[in-house]
């Protein structure tokens, strides 16, 4: 087992809510790693502060042996690591084509002078985004719809469109907030095929969901977050029968 | 039938020196939401740095041709603005980026008081003349219509130019990630984009076209002076809230109608004010016109390019 990311007691508050406490974890290359936990327990926030979205409290993130810096997201970015978003954020007035392209910025490199002088470089690069871009965009399945404006997508399609905006980054490990929320049960099952295949590529998945079929099905291991605290770690069928979690799912401990 | 073609002229060329300005307005607007008010003192800094080029290149190195030394004005005064311009934002505006909305825009009209004082002092109160490095007499009319070389010059860079910057905008590596950072910078650099570097290009490629527009401006009407950024500056924010702020081809189209306005209006204020007033009010247009946008429909000719901010 080789360890891709590591989290070494990370901590975030937001004033006097301590969002996360001494989260320590391993997250293996090729695996596909379940974060799980009752809502507000913290599990998009530690992807915020994973991604340098929020500055982190305490702790760090290693990756691949380095530790990951703090306070530039592009930088993490560059370090193999891409999200997507539990409420949609993509660029809305960008096409799909241009969403990804947007994505595949940090892997390319063509200057102002490039571009305006419309040098040969500078082309070739721009078509070959292009090509890649489209590519991607058949892969996650929205090849089709390449030229349509971002926010006239289905809701289906832009979740999708995140993945792919997400994967033209080129990340090892793909981190997926809630990639489910509010699909049905036919694009679920399509959902569930394409974190198969992208596991599949190579691509480490480390996956928010509230769907426990999905995580059931999809997750080789998982984590249980609960008030910001690690309550759990093991397979799915480990956590599911764990006391702790049961309780933390039925809420008996927040009665006092 | 003349006169109309000839004011057509006439205010295509304040226009194109109007939309280069208010593209740099609508490009900071449309990226980060602030009303840059120093832009308006590029413009200034730009035809004299120019000028002090000329003015020491053309007695260093006497019988230099005339476009060699307007073309060195520019070599120097473009990159010196860009410099500029990137400063401003390194020092003035980044560390408010989360600030109360107030904030920046104060510092804002800070940094044009400190620009103007600081031209002040370098280059005194006094209008200095600039060179007519390019033919400012008109040539043989043709259709009746009276047109110069400059005007011509003025016309085809600022349209060149601002050709370059849709390409650019729309076609490019660079345009994509200014338009996903103007969207939403948190995202852009969360998806990999450096969204300070994207910003500090804004502001440098507006700059870049503002001290264009400067020494545009200069050369046309002959004159350079510390505070000639002032009108301009404001006469291309109007532009650039008539056209739908933040919005690139309605800074274009927002600086040509307006230079389209001032130059009928000059035409025709006499008979509008039954004699009253004189062509040296045609000042006025720009700000009817501002106010009449903002009340009527403060979202521009265009429209504003709303993004969501989250
Ligand atoms: N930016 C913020 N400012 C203040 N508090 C925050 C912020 N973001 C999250 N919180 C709080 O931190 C806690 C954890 O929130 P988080 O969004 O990480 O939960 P979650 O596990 O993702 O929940 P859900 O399943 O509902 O998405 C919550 O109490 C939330 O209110
Ligand atoms: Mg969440």
């Amino acid at each position: 087992m080789i360890t891709l990311l590591e989290s070494r007691t990370v901590n975030k508050r937001f004033g006097g809510l301590q969002a996360l406490t001494d989260v320590s974890l391993k997250i293996h290359r090729g695996e596909v790693y379940g974060l799980i936990g009752p809502n507000g327990a913290g599990k998009t926030t530690f992807f915020n502060v994973l991604t340098g979205a929020y500055p982190i409290d305490g702790g760090e993130f290693v990756m691949n042996g380095a530790e990951l810096p703090a306070g530039k997201p592009h930088r993490i970015v560059a370090h193999g690591i891409a999200r997507t978003f539990q409420n949609i954020r993509l660029f809305r007035d960008l096409t799909a084509l241009e969403n990804v392209m947007a994505g595949h910025h940090i892997r390319t490199s063509a200057g102002v002078w490039g571009i305006l002088a419309q040098s040969r470089a500078a082309r070739e690069e721009e078509r070959l985004v292009t090509e890649r871009a489209l590519e991607i965009l058949d892969y996650v399945g929205i090849g089709r719809h390449a030229d349509t404006v971002a926010r006239n997508l289905s809701y289906g399609d832009q979740r999708r469109l995140e993945i792919a905006r997400a994967l033209a980054t080129e990340p090892q490990l793909l981190a997926l907030d809630e990639p489910a929320a509010g699909m049905n049960a036919t694009e679920t099952a399509g959902l569930r095929a394409l974190i198969e295949t992208i596991r599949a590529d190579g691509v480490t998945v480390l996956l928010i969901e509230h769907d426990v079929k999905l995580i059931m099905g999809l997750c080789d291991r998982v984590a249980v977050l609960d008030f910001g605290k690690k309550i759990a770690e093991g397979t799915p069928a480990e956590v599911q029968r764990d006391p702790g979690v049961i309780r933390a799912y039925l809420g008996d401990h927040r009665a006092h | 039938m003349e006169t109309l073609l000839q004011q057509t002229l006439n205010g295509l060329v304040a226009g194109s020196i109007y939309a280069l300005v208010a593209l740099g307005y609508t490009m900071v607007y449309g990226i980060l939401g602030l009303i840059n008010f120093a832009h308006g003192e590029i413009v200034m800094v730009g035809a004299l740095v120019a000028l002090q080029t000329i003015l020491f290149l053309s007695s260093a190195v006497p019988g230099l041709p005339p476009l060699v030394l307007l073309l060195a004005g520019v070599v120097v005064a473009v990159p010196a603005c860009m410099a500029l311009g990137y400063l401003i934002e390194r020092i003035g505006y980044r560390r408010l980026r989360n600030a109360p909305r107030l904030a920046p825009l104060i510092t804002a009209i800070g940094v044009s008081f400190l620009l103007q004082t600081l031209a002040m002092i370098i280059w005194g109160r006094e209008f200095h003349v600039f060179p007519q490095l390019i033919d400012t007499a008109p040539m043989q009319p043709v259709a009746g219509v009276v047109v110069s070389p400059m005007q011509i010059f003025t016309i085809v860079v600022a349209f060149t130019l601002m050709g370059g910057l849709m390409l650019l905008v729309n076609k490019s590596r660079l345009g994509r990630a200014m338009r996903a950072t103007a969207e939403n910078h948190r995202v852009a650099g969360l998806m990999g984009i450096n969204a300070n570097g994207v910003i500090a290009a804004t502001f440098i490629i507006g700059s870049g076209l503002a001290a264009l527009a400067g020494v545009l401006f200069a050369s046309n009407y002959a004159i350079a002076h510390y505070s000639m950024g002032f009108t301009p500056g404001l006469k291309a924010f109007t532009a650039a809230v008539l056209g739908g702020i933040g919005n690139l081809p309605g800074a274009m189209v927002g600086g040509l109608v307006l230079g389209l306005v001032e130059s009928f209006g000059a035409g025709y204020i006499e008979h509008l004010s039954f004699g009253f007033l004189n062509s040296s009010y045609q000042d006025i247009f720009a700000f009817m016109i501002l106010g009449a946008v903002l009340i009527f429909r403060p979202s521009g000719l265009l429209g504003e390019r709303v993004a969501d901010r989250a």
